[in-house]
């Protein structure tokens, strides 16, 4: 049996779908077989991420409506053969998506995968909960900002309520944190939340902090989970917290800033 | 930072921004979480309540307060029934009907 894993926040823009690509990458990497899925109908940018927007043929609205079957819509990735990519559709139409649809489609992806990935949309209209609803675990996505810390409490109180494992009165959806775009010397100079504040409002255990990293929007001009960049800051760290998530211990990196070397200071450093 | 600064040297730490979104956010939490799941069933809890113990005990319906409050380890339900000074006998007809909108 797969287990299910959302991945949301509440709100847009602090690296969900970044943070899907580059988990998903990461466990098939470590030789589970992934499959990931883009939620946003309408707005999907998944396979942009991912790198397969040219081999888009049939998406989870065309599997639901049964004009395709599910491993004609599954996009096996060329970079890990464990993983597969299940794109959104850009249709407007917002009850394209079902439960039952959705069900149906994990159902059958549980047969054969060891983890499904759902990437969320933002807000928590429909999509959200469709896409968190059948979780066993969630991803929860968060920046070092006020508005992004009362989302995710939202998305939780949300999890805690209106999953299938709150409605079936089973154990609760295992929930993480993932602090994104943390910069730890902003964080020192007091313009940012720290990363202990977070973890004291949203009290939940953390998986990973993944640091403000130039590399991000590289990976993703060139359509490259930024887990596969291993110079770089984001990609090692992704890399842990995937190791985590698999029951690994390792120390969290990246929370205190740099030391900086005379010459760095002089010239300028940038992060990797 | 204005130049004479440097001379007034550094006599209490600048209040951070950061501290300010860490406080404001605890507010503004707490308030939004007593509102998460509560009020789905706290009105019927607290109109029930007064039906039970009006059957057995005189009781001012309004004395009544029913509340939830959810924390990170433990959450308590509390409620607060006022007795009367004097217990006249019971009544409890206009009792069950009252309730107020709990929290």
């Amino acid at each position: 049996m797969a287990q299910v894993i959302v991945v949301t926040s509440g709100k847009g823009g602090v690296g969900k779908t970044t943070s899907s690509a580059a988990f998903a990458t990461g466990l098939a990497q470590s030789g589970k077989k992934t499959a990931v899925i883009d939620f946003d109908v309408g707005l999907r940018n998944l396979d942009l991420i991912m790198g397969v927007e040219r081999r888009v043929v049939f998406d989870i609205v065309n599997v639901i409506n049964g004009e395709a079957k599910l491993n004609q819509a599954l996009i096996r990735d060329k970079r890990v053969d464990t993983l597969s990519i299940l794109p959104a559709s850009q249709t407007r139409d917002k009850d394209a998506l079902t439960r039952e649809g959705v069900a149906q489609i994990i159902e059958e992806l549980s047969q054969d995968f060891d983890y499904i990935l759902c990437d969320s949309p933002a807000g928590i209209e429909k999509g959200a909960l469709l896409a968190l609803y059948f979780a066993d675990q969630a991803i929860v996505v968060t920046n070092p900002e006020v508005s992004s810390v009362r989302d995710s409490d939202r998305i939780l109180g949300v999890l805690q309520s209106k999953s299938r494992r709150a409605e079936e009165k089973k154990d609760p959806v295992k929930e993480h944190l993932l602090v994104t775009r943390y910069d730890a010397n902003r964080v020192e100079r007091g313009e940012m939340l720290k990363l202990e504040d977070i973890r004291e409002i949203l009290a939940i255990p953390l998986l990973g902090v993944i640091p403000e990293s130039e590399s991000v929007l590289k990976a993703s001009n060139t359509g490259n989970p930024v887990i596969m960049d291993e110079a770089s800051s984001a990609g090692t760290a992704y890399k842990d917290a995937v190791a985590r998530f698999l029951g690994e211990d390792r120390p969290h990196r990246f929370i205190d800033p740099e030391k900086k070397g005379f010459l760095s200071r002089l010239f300028g450093g940038r992060a990797a | 930072m204005s130049w004479l600064d440097v001379f007034r040297g550094n006599r209490k730490p600048p209040a951070t921004t950061a501290g300010a979104a860490k406080e404001r956010l605890q507010i503004v939490l707490a308030h939004e979480r007593i509102n998460r799941s509560g009020d789905d069933f706290l009105p019927r809890l607290q109109r029930e309540l007064i039906q039970v113990v009006a059957r057995y005990v005189a009781i001012d319906p309004k004395a009544v307060n029913v509340s939830l409050d959810r924390g990170g380890d433990m959450s308590t339900l509390a409620i607060e029934v006022e007795l009367p000074p004097a217990a006249p006998p019971p009544t409890g007809r206009d009792a069950a009907a009252a309730g107020r909108p709990a929290v």
